[in-house]
């Protein structure tokens, strides 16, 4: 049976739903309904067959990458190891830290490739690849958890910002996390670099050997993850505030080192109901948003 | 539901191949995807799925249709269009919010409606069978396709019920009895035939809404009475007519001249003499064995259940008219010089009566009720606090229909309900191999009391934004339900 992803519009017929295994892309764009058209047209045609092609080199994805070369030959597959190369050096890192953000670029790249566009995003799952043309801005939402509802903050992003790429990681996500947060969510200049520098902040939101904190291997919930038998966060037992401070600060130590060397452009972290920015943009972005809300 | 990929089992994994991916998943968890799960040992789909994705193929658009009607004194208003559960999809296990949320305005109320899919491995139908004919004994086991299925319960007033399915024929016996029981218990629902035989009794053909069809035979009607009532109905009528009437009937069979009405009409003794065990004056019980002959008995001769005539209290040229309770069927009697009763000609006085008897009993039908209970995970998808749910449909604040249908809540924990399949549209049952049923399900409630009770009021839709998208599709008209 040939199997074909799933694409199609979603009701509110704006925007486009992509499908396929476990890749599932909302996709919006902003111009003339021709340009639009175009840009649909050419996301669905790059996004079939893309799967394959990622799945063509998994074996290899999902090992430890080396930082000092790659035998990748997929253009989406250079771009997660591109991505996750800066973070190999120091830790254990696989390409697959970086696939959300790095699908999301590649679809966006299709679009703006064929079309002329005034604004448009790519949103995988959270990890979300932006394009923003002069004057044009995004208000973006960010959540506390994946499996919950509500917002916890929004950020304004404009077109002199360099931020194209947002991405979000932390324990309650499809993919499992080495570390405690609730949710780390990062702005990048690239999606697929969001993706890895959320990845490796999440994972620095800890507090070792703590005993409210219960991990598990991650091969034993999922066989073939890339993670092997490196323990995954299950659950998170009752924390002291000092606790919850601490283990937030390992992960804004980390963030703020990767926010000097010029990879990320500002990072949110989140721990039991507490919240901590990092960056430049943060505390701007959050006051921004209260000029919108009073204007 | 059947799923589009194929497993192989390595130990207790197994290789899903929905996808090139090709997720191992070990029981209890999920793919990559979080679409396929391993549920012991099945390949399973959780994400939103069309259930009617088999109807819509050959029955085209599905939903809304018109409630209508001016206020019913409900404190929660029918709105004017009513989104049905079906097709809506669910997921499981469902923390994720229920796939639609939506919200309509209607005379300035927000409303909200809450619609899934659940499904259901608690459940079951209770089949309620018009029938005086013998089905089999109480507690008997009912099989279909040769495969416990359910048993047989109480008899009620003129008809015969069953109780189906359940979690332990679902998920307690072999993987054939639970798969058995669930298409069984699907197509009871979706109004199809199913053929069930009960151990040391009868085969009967049950559709939702039909007459049954009992060893092969359909049933026309249900008896009007048992055989004392319908002696307490009819004896004005056959006073000065006839000197003995017998009701036949496997339960109580009724004598007209010792029944309290015969005594109050003065109607002299006969000297007959019932087979049975006498309960009151002219009421007797097991005057046969059950069985699909005369009034649910196993005769074909009703002279069977009299013994001798007494010979100082009869006379000969006495006449008697036997009958069943649906007067299917009837003989009269002439007692001879030997006062043994002789089949005559009825007279046609005597022949209304047994016509009055047939008019006055209803058609026979077979009802089928599902009955389910909407546990935990369901009510995840509505509410992040769930018991306030339970509590808020026990409060009379939230409204519980099933494909539109109104249902009975039972009272007690938890969301157990029940709903007569025939007021829900066609099809609006369909399974996973879990095995389970999914069934529609609908939580109307005030905007603000969802709100209150925890709803995911980031997921809340307005209903204008379902009108003209794809998920929106017209019922099939079905004749005789309601729209």
């Amino acid at each position: 049976m040939k199997r074909l992803p799933q694409i199609a519009l979603l009701p509110d017929g704006k925007r486009l739903h992509l499908q396929d295994g476990p890749i599932d892309l909302i996709v919006e764009a902003k111009g003339s309904e021709r340009e639009v058209r175009m840009a649909y047209e050419a996301a669905a045609q790059r996004f079939t067959g893309l799967l394959d092609e990622l799945c063509d080199e998994l074996a290899e994805l999902r090992q430890a990458a080396d930082p000092n070369r790659s035998t990748l030959k997929g253009v989406v597959a250079r771009r997660m190891h591109a991505a996750v190369v800066p973070f190999a050096e120091d830790c254990f890192i696989t390409p697959m830290a970086a696939v959300a953000g790095s699908v999301a670029e590649e679809i966006l790249g299709a679009m703006l490739g064929a079309a002329r566009l005034d604004r448009a995003y790519v949103n995988n799952g959270g990890d979300i690849a932006l394009h923003l043309a002069d004057g044009e801005q995004f208000t973006v939402g960010l959540i506390d958890r994946p499996d919950s509802q509500g917002l916890m903050r929004t950020m304004l992003i404009g077109a002199d910002d360099p931020i194209r790429g947002i991405a979000t990681s932390g324990r309650h996500g499809r993919s499992f996390s080495l570390g405690i947060a609730d949710a780390v969510s990062v702005l990048a200049r690239t999606a697929s670099q969001a993706d890895a520098a959320a990845t490796i902040i999440a994972n620095a939101v800890d507090l070792p050997g703590h005993p409210a904190v219960a991990r598990v291997p991650a091969n034993e919930l999922q066989p073939d993850s890339d993670l092997g038998a490196r323990l995954v966060t299950r659950e998170v037992g009752a924390l002291s505030e000092s606790e919850i401070e601490q283990a937030l600060e390992a992960g804004a130590d980390c963030a703020r080192r990767l926010l000097a060397s010029g990879l990320i452009e500002g990072a949110a972290l989140r721990l039991k109901g507490k919240t901590l920015l990092v960056g430049t943009r943060g505390p701007r972005a959050v006051r921004r948003h209260e000029e919108l809300i009073q204007a | 539901m059947s799923t589009d990929a194929s497993v192989a089992a390595i130990g207790d994994k197994i290789r899903c191949d929905a996808c090139p991916v090709m997720c191992y998943i070990k029981p209890g968890a999920a793919g990559a995807c979080d679409r396929y799960a391993n549920h012991d040992g099945n390949l399973v789909r959780v994400d939103p799925h069309i259930v009617l994705e088999r109807t819509v193929e050959h029955g085209g658009r599905l939903v809304p249709f018109q409630a209508g009607g001016d206020w019913d004194g409900k404190i929660v208003h029918q709105p004017d269009i009513f989104v049905t559960a079906i097709g809506a999809g669910t997921t499981y296990p469902d923390y994720k919010p229920a796939p639609f949320i939506v919200s309509s305005e209607i005379d300035g109320v927000d409303m909200v409606t809450v619609v899934t899919e659940g499904i259901f491995s608690y459940c079951g139908v209770k089949v309620k069978i018009d029938t005086d004919r013998y089905l089999g004994p109480e507690t008997a086991i009912v099989r279909a396709q040769g495969e416990a299925v359910g048993h047989v319960t109480t008899g009620e007033y003129g008809s015969q019920m069953l109780s189906l399915g359940g979690v332990h024929h679902l998920t307690g016996g072999s993987k054939k009895e639970g798969r058995v029981t669930c298409d069984a218990l699907m197509d009871l629902s979706n109004c199809k035939a199913v053929e069930l035989t009960i151990d040391g009794g009868a085969t009967v053909i049950v559709q939702a809404g039909k007459p049954p069809v009992v060893n092969g035979v359909g049933e026309e009607r249900m008896r009007v009475g048992c055989g004392s009532a319908t002696i307490g109905m009819f004896a004005k009528q056959w006073h000065g007519k006839v000197d003995e009437v017998v009701v036949v009937d496997d339960h109580i069979t009724g004598v007209l001249s010792e029944h309290q009405a015969g005594k109050l009409l003065d109607i002299a003794d006969t000297g007959i003499k019932m087979k049975g065990r006498r309960s009151t004056p002219g009421r007797y019980f097991q005057v046969a064995e059950p069985g699909t002959g005369w009034g649910g008995t196993n005769i074909s001769d009703p002279l069977s259940i009299l013994g001798p005539f007494d010979l100082k209290e009869a006379r000969p040229g006495l006449t008697m008219l036997m009958v069943s309770t649906t007067g299917e069927h009837s003989s009269y009697y002439v007692l001879d010089e030997a006062l043994r009763p002789v089949e005559t000609e009825m007279p046609a006085a005597l022949k209304f009566s047994v016509e009055r008897i047939q008019e006055n009993c209803e058609p026979a039908l077979c009802t089928v009720l599902f009955m389910g209970g909407a546990g935990g995970s369901l009510r995840a998808g509505v509410t992040d606090n769930p018991v306030r749910l339970t509590r808020s449909v026990k409060d009379a604040l939230t409204r519980v229909t099933s494909g539109g249908a109104p249902v009975y809540v039972w009272p007690g924990g938890g969301i157990t309900f029940m709903v007569d399949v025939t007021q829900m549209p066609a099809g609006a049952f369909g399974y996973v191999p879990t095995p389970a049923l999914v069934a529609p399900i609908e939580f109307t409630m005030r905007l603000s009391d969802y709100a209150a009770l925890g709803g995911h009021m980031d997921y809340v839709r307005p209903l204008s934004s379902l009108r003209d998208s794809a998920e929106v599709r017209p019922m099939p008209f079905i004749p005789g339900r309601r729209a």
